[in-house]
């Protein structure tokens, strides 16, 4: 008999509620009959994160002194939660922008094969949503690993399940084959660490540290490396950016929008709370560490993103500088970044996700990839679309049309007040730099008459879709975010300063 | 709805017309209507304010304050001192003329256009009423979106190029700006701009000197300045060089004056000398510029030199006559734009060669454009003379070189006015100016002579600016004393 320990179930109710609609969806892929299983998949979705949504926000409230549960592997705190209401948001605002065009609307899709897959789709993004929600509350290396595991499967099937889209399978094999060398030295670097110090859980790993006087031990600090490289490389920070630009071209749109926000949030929220909680005594290696990450991927992001002409390739690269803006929260390593941090996932998911959903719609009206001659004119055919997208990108590019200027504005007094005024200069020069990319896609939509478009017209693809309710639903939401955390900074940073409670700045 | 309200009324009344101007699926004709009846609402809410203004009263008035976010002590703070209400002022009649002439033109997508002037509208009037620096940043980045948008869709052949220029000059003086605000606020521990401590950091006060001379604009930062202004539609170049520059002016005089004495009487040799070489280059290129706009716009790079010497003379006399000079060349600027619209319209063409002859048989064009022309080169008796003289006279207080430099650039007002004037009205007729071209219509006499009469009244009555614009007849004590 194994003593089996002690199940706090509404700690994991988000996960199982998650991973329960998963099963449900996955069942219609057999059950439902083919005419219905898009609407049944998608409704299951819809329903599994929505409650994904109660269970967490109830979680947050109920959570006020955070603790571990599950035989200390999971944190139940309000750290976990806010990130867990955030990643059950996107996936909802995901699954409304897939009800249309996930997987198999190609311009090779065999339409009757259109619905074969849209089942599994649906249940891969509930199984990774639950994955993520599982991993931001990790509490020892194993649930990290496992967690990590966990989602990156799920992401890796859902960046190649359009196979009839040109690309699509290439990203997922490329997302494969570097995302498992993230994994591994995740993996590895959590061996050295456990050699090391003797034990997997977060707070018993500082406690080792502080017991047994290894800080600076070479095997630690080794570990401590390979695991920020690994939780760099799922973050897409530079120089662990390699495969961001091209898995985000090839994976199917909507896919793009969910892991540009998702897996920012879930990574970065896991970073902090490892750092903070483990590697405290070790934070003058790992705060210098972020801040090089953080100049290389502002860098590195901003520069390449200046020569690309696919929006797609665009928008990557400016997720790679923004991985470089919350880094330079994260890199503060007080309470102030923690919240920071928080604070601009909020506002930032948004619209990154709500750029991408754009992208999708225009997408799907060409048939083809988006560039920035064929997007001349979209501002004008599409308004609300072509107004929903200015706001993100003035947003990235933090005018203060959105939550993103806050954002912005708390990371780089989070950076000063750590004393570091020169990451305050490089953030601004960065912002600088990144204006050009972002007024370049607002250019090309409305300043540039139609007529400088290329061949590919609407009419030659085969006439305008009709008009998404449901995307526009999903572009609408991510809007109302994104501005409103202009306005609503107090109740925002509120919940990220109570949710940061939970660690031990 | 308190009292104090009617400021964040000005500030939001019009963003919220915006917003209905882009819900509401109105005609082209109901959409123009209701943008310029929100302005003139606007102006008539300005003038019930500043009916009400205490002018004897040192402190803010029509203050209203609310915490934005209260971890780094940002505040929502709006309020007026009599010079911002005089700005206020400024921003609301320019809007309206502006909004006017729009509406006059038939701007197409009318929705977008007009949205985009109410937004740009309330963003302005914004800058000139925060008293909290995050918030002050916040509208100053606002104001530039709708220009972007208004430069690049609605502008001349070489739009895309000043928009990208103009965007870039300007945001790398703002993002050095919210560098500085940054630090400024996290070591004050508050980003208020009233309860705010002065800073004697000579980096702070570069950070803020420099978004400011860009913005307003100063030699050598002007770069942006001749294409903006050439290519953008004209009420939109009316707006940028009246009202848009005097927010740089504005900055300087409400930021750093106050908050950087120290590093203000340490660079002031610099900056001053910065603004006499402004006035005179700005006053040679606009001799030399071959096209209508492009005198305007040279000549308002003078006077932000011109109002900038008055501002850094630090004398009593130069602080009182760079307020007055804001609002005069603001009101002067947006006619001169206006009525080169105007020309444009019927010639096709600014190419001062190519005009001439446009007196005979155009009698409203040829008052209207004398009236303003002679007002705009300080004949005395003017409101711009008020303001020239006062700051020439606190520039004299200062060093007698600076009066000297000062009267020089003067004469060379003159001499590009004169020239403009008789290029345009006077000389052989020129080969694109034909009977066709109607003199200026009712719609046209509607927004300038509204303009033209302010000036005329500003001219007869110059001290209701200058004596109104601080407390006290000690401008530099109000700013030594942060105007609190």
């Amino acid at each position: 008999m194994i003593a089996t320990p002690h199940v706090d179930w509404f700690a994991i109710s988000t996960i199982l509620v998650l991973l329960g609609a998963s099963g449900i969806a996955l069942l219609g892929a057999v059950l439902v009959p083919r005419a219905l299983r898009r609407p049944f998949a998608a409704a299951v979705a819809a329903a599994g994160f929505a409650g994904g949504i109660v269970t967490s926000v109830w979680l947050y409230v109920d959570s006020v002194d955070g603790h571990r549960v599950i035989a200390n592997g999971f944190y139940r705190d309000r750290w976990t939660a806010l990130a867990q209401v955030i990643l059950c948001s996107v996936g909802f605002a995901t699954t409304l922008i897939s009800v249309e065009h996930v997987p198999g609307w190609g311009r090779n899709a065999d339409r009757s094969r259109r619905d074969d897959h849209v089942a599994e789709y649906f249940s891969l993004l509930l199984a990774c949503a639950a994955g993520m929600t599982f991993f931001v509350g990790a509490a020892n290396l194993m649930t990290l690993f496992l967690s990590l595991e966990w989602f990156s499967i799920a992401l890796y099937v859902l960046c190649a399940i359009d196979y009839d889209l040109e690309g699509s399978l290439e990203a997922g094999l490329k997302y494969l084959v570097v995302g498992s060398f993230g994994s591994a030295a995740l993996l590895f670097g959590s061996a050295l660490v456990y050699g090391a110090t003797g034990s997997i859980g977060f707070p018993e790993i500082a406690n080792a540290v502080g017991g047994q006087g290894l800080s600076g031990d070479l095997m630690l600090v080794l570990g401590l490396a390979l695991i920020v490289a690994g939780l760099a490389f799922k973050s897409s920070a530079a120089p662990f950016h390699m495969w961001t630009p091209d898995v985000y071209e090839g994976a199917p749109t909507p896919v793009t929008a969910f892991m540009s926000a998702a897996t920012k949030v879930a990574a970065l929220v896991l970073a902090l709370r490892v750092l903070e909680t483990s590697f405290g005594q070790e934070s003058h290696l790992w705060t210098w560490a972020f801040a090089g990450i953080a100049v290389a991927s502002l860098a590195i992001g901003n520069l390449a993103a200046l020569v690309q002409r696919n929006v797609k390739r665009i928008l990557a690269y400016s997720s790679v500088s923004h991985a470089g803006f919350l880094l330079i929260g994260l890199s503060a390593g007080t309470a102030l970044g923690g919240r920071a941090v928080m604070f601009y996932l909020i506002p930032y998911s948004a619209m990154a996700f709500g750029s991408f959903a754009v992208v999708a719609a225009r997408e799907r009206e060409l048939g083809e990839a988006v560039t920035l001659e064929n997007l001349a004119g979209f501002g004008w055919e599409r308004p609300f679309l072509g107004v929903a997208m200015w706001f993100f990108l003035f947003g990235f590019a933090g005018l203060p049309l959105g939550g993103g200027f806050i954002g912005k504005f708390y990371v780089l007094a989070a950076a000063y007040d750590h004393g570091w005024a020169w990451l305050v200069i490089v953030g601004v020069l960065a912002t600088l730099v990144s204006l050009y990319y972002y007024l370049g896609i607002v250019r090309a939509m409305y300043m540039r008459p139609s007529a400088e478009r290329g061949l590919q017209t609407p009419a030659v693809a085969g006439g305008s879709p009709p008009r998404e309710a449901l995307l526009h639903v999903a572009v609408g939401l991510a809007l109302a975010v994104s501005v409103g955390s202009l306005f609503a900074v107090q109740p925002l940073i509120d919940l990220a300063r109570h949710a940061a409670l939970s660690l031990p700045f | 709805m308190t009292i104090n309200s009617v400021t964040s009324l000005l500030v939001w009344l019009p963003i919220g017309a915006a917003l209905v101007v882009w819900l509401l699926p109105l005609s082209r004709y109901a959409t123009g209507s209701l943008a310029v009846l929100v302005s003139l609402v606007e102006v008539g809410f300005w003038i019930e304010q500043a009916a009400r203004f205490d002018f004897g009263h040192s402190g803010l008035q029509f203050a209203q304050r609310g915490s934005w976010f209260s971890d780094l002590h940002v505040s929502y703070h709006v309020g007026e001192y009599a010079f911002s209400l005089w700005l206020v002022g400024l921003t609301v009649v320019a809007m309206a003329a502006a909004i006017g002439y729009g509406f006059w033109v038939g701007r197409d997508r009318s929705r977008a256009y007009f949205g985009l002037m109410l937004l740009l509208t309330g963003a302005t009037v914004g800058v000139f009423v925060s008293q909290d620096l995050l918030l002050f940043y916040a509208f100053f980045e606002a104001m530039l979106i709708p220009l972007y948008i208004l430069i690049g869709v609605w502008g001349g052949a070489g739009r895309l190029g000043a928009t990208v220029k103009f965007l870039i000059y300007t945001m790398t003086g703002s993002l050095l700006m919210l560098a500085a605000i940054i630090v400024y606020g996290l070591q004050a521990g508050t980003f208020d701009l009233v309860d705010g401590p002065t800073s004697a950091s000579r980096w702070l006060f570069l950070g803020f000197m420099f978004a400011f001379v860009i913005k307003a604009p100063l030699f050598p930062f002007h770069g942006w300045l001749p294409d903006a202004y050439r290519e953008a539609p004209p009420e939109v170049s009316a707006v940028l060089s009246g009202v848009i520059a005097k927010a740089g002016l504005y900055g300087m005089l409400r930021i750093v004056l106050p908050k950087f004495p120290d590093p203000s009487s340490y660079y002031r040799t610099a900056i001053l000398a910065l603004a006499a070489a402004s006035l005179v280059y700005g006053s040679l290129l606009a001799f030399r510029s071959p096209d209508f706009r492009g005198v305007v716009a040279y000549s308002s790079l003078a006077q932000s030199g011109l109002i900038a010497l008055g501002l850094f003379s630090g004398t009593n006399l130069g602080l009182d006559g760079a307020v007055l000079q804001m609002v005069a060349h603001g009101l002067v600027s947006v006619s001169l734009f206006l009525i080169a619209g105007a020309v444009e319209r019927r010639t096709t063409t600014g190419e001062l060669a190519l005009l001439g002859g446009m007196a005979r048989g155009r009698p409203a064009l040829a008052t209207l454009l004398m009236v303003v022309g002679v007002i705009s080169l300080a004949v005395p008796g003017s409101a711009s003379f008020a303001g020239e003289f006062l700051v020439l006279a606190g520039a004299f207080q200062r060093a007698w070189w600076w009066a000297a430099i000062g009267a020089g650039a003067i004469v060379l007002a003159a001499m590009y006015m004169l020239r403009l004037i008789s290029a345009v009205l006077h000389e052989a007729r020129g080969s694109v100016v034909t009977d066709d071209a109607l003199d200026l219509r009712a719609g046209e006499l509607a927004l300038v002579v509204p303009l033209a009469a302010v000036l005329l009244a500003l001219s007869a009555f110059p001290a209701g600016i200058s004596h109104h614009s601080f407390a006290g007849d000690q401008p530099t004590s109000a700013v030594q004393g942060q105007f609190r």
